[in-house]
């Protein structure tokens, strides 16, 4: 099944064509080798998927690059179930965003630049899953991140813009130097960068210590760890969270792509993929279970009172990754990977929808300053209000499979802090719930309360971008039903596929519980969804004055909420402010006027006057040249005899 | 006693050259196109590289060795001579110097090489060594109106002459030690009679030192290659620095590692101070250059520096590494030559390193050829100079020199500042005044193949570096 190189490589070739010929030749058809490169690949992922169902999985070396000693860097596909999914779900939701794109950056004059980027990222991503090495892993890792940058400051001229996109590549610098720290300690201890022999002799160095910072540690905790930090920064998870939101300066496809489908989500491949390390280390687990289960409620309850459009969407993507580790902390990588699924169709679909609204609203992310936008674009109103009822996990769409896996995971799980986990992500399912249709009462419902001249652009966007709503709707709908829950699956003769499927790769634990508990952790989390949806609805829909009233009555927590915990605030002091001061007055004033520039600098020109000094050496004069000669001749000679 | 005919197969792909290279110096009376004589001189070497699969073995007594040692430098000698020719067809005709015997003497220079590739004893060597500097030396000076391009030829060859005698010291002085110039007796006989030390074998291993320094232009013996490389012929200049200098490393690793093997340990401490020095002077020089013939110069000592190590670590992995720099830096300088000479037209020298400002707005694609080029020059990954740097490096640390691949880490450093500085110029600055490119599908040939190999090798090393790899097995 060599064919599946063509996955990674369609769009590096488009990549390649779109850059060097785009703004000459291409032009405004820019985006035609774009879509047709993904759209071939994703032809190719589903073939392979198809191969891989029916039993055939493959690791193979494509080349090596560079080999020294024990240390090979070489570029190898690992094609297992994990691998194909993850195919699936990039090359899908790639596709559909590309073709969105068309509609939605029509007109732009960086049009090429953005479906080369678009196709960069897209091989960087299938470079990140296919890999059967952590060296190209990390590759991919970095590509993604690189692309990232390009397009969340893809306005360029825009300072906020290009702000955000510093903002998001220096704060994933923290994670990922604990990520290239795991990878060496990986060689360190393994000898090797490749998945199999490392993940298979995992086990046997289970009990080891290793002396970090004058503690003696367990050496698969430190590693499970440090590869954690990677996915912290990636997946914008607690304390690393604060780029995301920031990122929505990016065209909003590049959201719905990079920051809500495909590279965010990169983290959680990154535990699942590993779980063989992760699995050996409860410690290790226990963090990665909390760190998601604590971000997701945070970033929920930021949720609730933002009004930008986009960053309301972008806390519920945070919110949604920890989820995504919650499942993983509790050993639940099926459902984490699961969630991951369902999740890519319904959040950019969000996203999408989101762009179909600013692009009515002329850019306008206020939501505020939006209402009964429905009768307006129906199709963007009813793609979204399906998305945010699969968000809210509304039985039968695809978010309430994964969501209800995740929770019964962590209610029936062997983990220590399963029950607390349990607890917070039904807390988190109705804010989640709550804050999803808040932003569609206040966008879709009620009265206009934009400008006229907003009012009398609005519109329905072009049909490439309200297909690409329909079609990504379906996902969003029907996304879960690879995952019916045994409870429900045995009734009516349907087995959970995807769990069945990812067994191989992924386990599977089975929860310890009976039928009337998981009866009754699915009665609560569906409870909690429609709760949340109902109290939206009388809040802003029947009495409009409370969620005024609330935020005076309680103006301190609207306060916090509002400014995000004020977390940018702390970094600022504690991090920024710092680090700027120090910069100004002791590197700038102390350290590179006195030190640097006195080595940048003095370095140079003493290299560059001793250049001149030596160059004289050259008079062009024969005699000199061979004087010289004779002295190195005669200078070796004394140096062997007096040795 | 009845003489015995030699066995002429391991000789025959030089024999051919020699008769060919003859033919072209003839054919030059009845071919008045002189591009003609060039491509018969691509096609005479492509029949040679045809030829030299079919060679293996050893004649003349062991005094002519053909092994994949050799063939390996005779393949990049080759490449050395299809990529000049490519890049002077046109340039020779603005020089004026479209002479058909420039296409025969760089045929006789290389044919000097392959018999130095494939020395087996001193004598032979010498006598390639001598055809080699002979013929670049006539060709230095190829532009006879032209006071830098005489001035070249006589300076390279009254140094060349000096380092000659070096080379015939030493090589008398080895005769009187052990009664031999064939290369395995020599090692034989230094290991068989306890040699190690001996004041006369020391002598002498700095007499080749010195002489193989001059022809790979190590410091303190390469005062000639400012002067000549920025007077010659810049496709000759572009032909010096890749052929000799390969030549140079190939007697090198050949002499010393077979002949001396026995005392590396000696010879290490002559070669390791050259070495630093080396890259010292060729770095450091190179920095306050102008004129950017002669930046390539100094650059070119640097790598000889470089690869210097890989003979230093005198391991099988150290030896291979120097075949794949030398394999790699033909490549790249002479990419970076050819986008010289587009520069050089009808009354404009265009050797200024001034001269590149914003050549990247009016020329790109040029430019972004130069960039791949300097890149590599500097050894910045997925570029095959730093594949070549890599494996040097790596080799000479784990022959356990870390601490000279710690300086020539420094002064590698030290060299993007010349290499970026022209990319810099290229992309970053605004065009002076307008350049007119010299252009012709010869060069665009060379470029195309330069830059394939440069990215090409460098993202796939791996059968350049086992081909050397294996052709060292049993050197």
């Amino acid at each position: 099944m060599n064919y599946y190189l063509l996955i990674p490589f369609l769009p590096l070739a488009a990549f390649i064509i779109n850059i060097l010929f785009g703004r000459s030749v291409l032009k405004e058809n820019a985006h035609w080798v774009s879509i047709l490169a993904v759209a071939g690949s994703w032809v190719v992922a589903v073939a392979t998927l198809m191969d891989v169902i029916s039993g055939k999985t493959l690791n193979q070396n494509l080349y090596t690059w560079i080999v020294s000693g024990s240390f090979k860097v070489s570029v190898g596909f690992l094609i297992d179930q994990l691998t194909a999914v993850m195919l699936i779900v990039v090359t899908t939701c790639s596709t559909l965003i590309h073709i969105y794109s068309v509609g939605y950056m029509h007109g732009d004059k960086g049009y090429y630049r953005f479906f080369s980027y678009l196709s960069l990222f897209t091989f960087c991503m299938l470079m990140l899953v296919m890999a059967n090495n952590f060296l190209q892993l990390y590759f991919g890792w970095e590509g993604v991140g690189l692309c990232s940058y390009f397009l969340i400051g893809y306005y360029f001229d825009k300072k906020s813009a290009s702000d955000a996109g510093k903002k998001a590549f220096i704060v994933n610098r923290f994670g990922d130097f604990g990520f290239g720290l795991g990878i060496i300690m990986i060689f360190i201890t393994f000898g090797t960068v490749y998945y199999e022999p490392v993940f298979n002799q995992a086990g046997s160095f289970a009990a080891n210590t290793v002396n970090f910072l004058g503690y003696d540690v367990n050496l698969i905790t430190l590693i499970a760890l440090l590869l954690f930090c990677g996915s912290i920064g990636k997946s914008a998870q607690l304390p690393l969270h604060v780029w995301l939101p920031d990122a929505m300066e990016g065209p909003t496809p590049v959201s719905a792509l990079i920051h809500a489908a495909t590279m965010v989500t990169a983290g959680v491949f990154l535990v699942a993929r590993c779980n063989a390390i992760f699995s050996l280390s409860e410690t290790a687990l226990m963090v990665v279970a909390l760190t998601g289960a604590i971000t997701s409620l945070f970033a929920a309850t930021i949720g609730l009172v933002q009004n930008d459009l986009k960053r309301i969407i972008a806390y519920s993507t945070i919110s949604q990754l920890g989820y995504m580790f919650l499942a993983c902390g509790v050993g639940g990588y099926t459902a984490g990977v699961f969630h991951l699924y369902t999740h890519a169709f319904f959040k950019a679909l969000l996203f999408l929808c989101a762009g179909s609204v600013m692009h009515a609203m002329g850019g306008e992310l206020d939501i505020q300053k939006m209402g009964g936008l429905k009768k307006y674009m129906p199709v963007t109103y009813g793609t979204m209000f399906l998305a945010s009822l699969s968000i809210a996990g509304v039985p039968g769409l695809a978010g309430f499979f994964s969501k209800d896996e995740i929770l019964w995971l962590a209610y029936s799980g062997p983990s220590p802090v399963g029950k607390l986990v349990w607890l917070i992500g039904t807390v988190v399912a109705f804010l989640t719930a709550f804050y999803s249709f808040r932003l569609i009462f206040l966008t879709f419902h009620g009265k206009f309360r934009g400008t006229h001249e907003q009012e009398h652009h609005l519109h329905e966007s072009p049909k490439t971008m309200t297909i690409t709503l329909m079609l990504l709707c379906i996902g969003a709908v029907s996304a879960g039903w690879v995952g019916i829950p045994a409870l429900i699956g045995d009734a009516v003769g349907l087995e959970n596929w995807i769990s069945e499927f990812m067994r191989p790769v992924l386990g599977h634990p089975e929860g310890h519980g009976t039928h009337a508990e998981e009866w009754m952790v699915m009665a609560i989390s569906i409870a909690a969804g429609f709760a949340g949806i109902g109290l939206a609805y009388f809040l802003y829909l029947r009495r409009t004055d409370i969620p005024a009233r609330l935020s005076e009555q309680f103006s301190w927590v609207h306060r916090i909420l509002f400014n995000k915990y004020y977390v940018d605030e702390l970094y600022s002091l504690i991090l920024i402010r710092p680090t700027i001061w120090s910069a100004k007055n002791i590197l700038i004033g102390i350290t590179d006027a006195k030190v640097i520039e006195a080595i940048v600098n003095g370095v140079p020109n003493a290299i560059g006057s001793f250049s001149r000094q030596l160059r004289k050496v050259q008079t062009g004069l024969l005699q000199h040249y061979a004087m010289i000669m004779a002295t190195g001749v005669l200078i070796i000679v004394a140096l062997m005899l007096l040795r | 006693m009845q003489p015995v005919m030699p066995d002429l197969g391991p000789v025959f792909p030089e024999t051919v050259l020699t008769v060919l290279a003859l033919v072209l110096l003839l054919a030059d009376l009845v071919i008045k196109r002189k591009e003609t004589i060039g491509l018969l001189s691509i096609i005479s070497v492509t029949a040679v590289a045809y030829l030299l699969a079919g060679s293996l073995g050893t004649t003349f007594g062991g005094m002519f060795i053909s092994d994949g040692y050799s063939i390996f430098f005779k393949l990049i000698f080759i490449l050395n001579v299809i990529l000049t020719v490519l890049i002077s067809v046109k340039y020779i005709q603005i020089e004026k110097i479209d002479y058909g015997e420039y296409y025969s003497l760089i045929l006789f220079a290389t044919l000097g090489m392959m018999l130095m590739a494939s020395a087996g004893d001193l004598i032979i060597l010498y006598l390639g060594l001598e055809l080699m500097a002979l013929s670049t030396y006539v060709l230095a000076g190829f532009m006879r109106r032209d006071v830098k391009s005489n001035e070249a030829a006589m300076k390279y060859f009254l140094l060349g002459a000096f380092a000659s005698a070096f080379l015939l010291y030493g090589t008398s002085l080895i005769y009187g030690l052990t009664g031999t110039t064939d290369l395995k007796a020599i090692s034989s006989y230094i290991a068989g009679h306890g040699l190690a030390g001996n004041p006369v074998l020391m002598l002498s291993l700095i007499m080749f030192a010195v002489a193989f320094s001059f022809k790979i232009a190590a410091a303190p013996f390469h005062m000639w290659a400012p002067d000549v490389y920025e007077g010659a012929p810049t496709s000759i200049t572009a032909f010096m620095s890749v052929g000799p200098k390969a030549a140079g490393f190939a007697v090198l690793g050949r002499v010393f590692l077979t002949a001396f093997g026995s005392v590396r340990t000696e010879w290490v401490l002559i070669l390791i101070p050259v070495a630093i020095l080396t890259m010292g002077v060729g770095n450091i020089v190179a920095l306050s250059q102008t004129n950017i013939k002669r930046m390539l110069a100094y650059s070119s000592i640097a790598h000889a520096g470089y690869a210097l190590l890989g003979i230093i670590s005198g391991t099988a992995d150290g030896l291979s590494s120097v075949m794949l720099y030398m394999f790699a830096y033909a490549f790249m300088n002479m990419g970076a030559f050819a986008v010289i000479i587009m520069l050089r037209s009808e009354g404009f020298r265009g050797d200024n390193i001034n001269d590149y400002e914003g050549l990247a707005k009016t020329h790109p694609v040029p430019a972004v050829l130069m960039t791949i080029f300097m890149f590599s020059l500097t050894g910045i990954p997925t570029t095959v100079g730093f594949m070549g740097k890599f494996y040097v490096f790596m080799s000479a640390v784990e022959a356990g020199y870390m601490w000279v691949v710690i300086i020539a880490v420094i002064f590698s450093a030290i060299s993007a500042y010349f290499y970026l500085r022209i990319i810099m110029y290229m992309w970053m600055r605004e065009p002076k005044e307008a350049v007119e490119l010299t252009t012709s599908p010869a060069i665009g040939l060379a470029l195309l193949i330069t830059a394939t190999a440069v990215i090409g090798f460098g993202i796939l090393p791996s059968s350049i570096l086992t081909f050397a790899r294996l052709a060292i097995t049993g050197f």
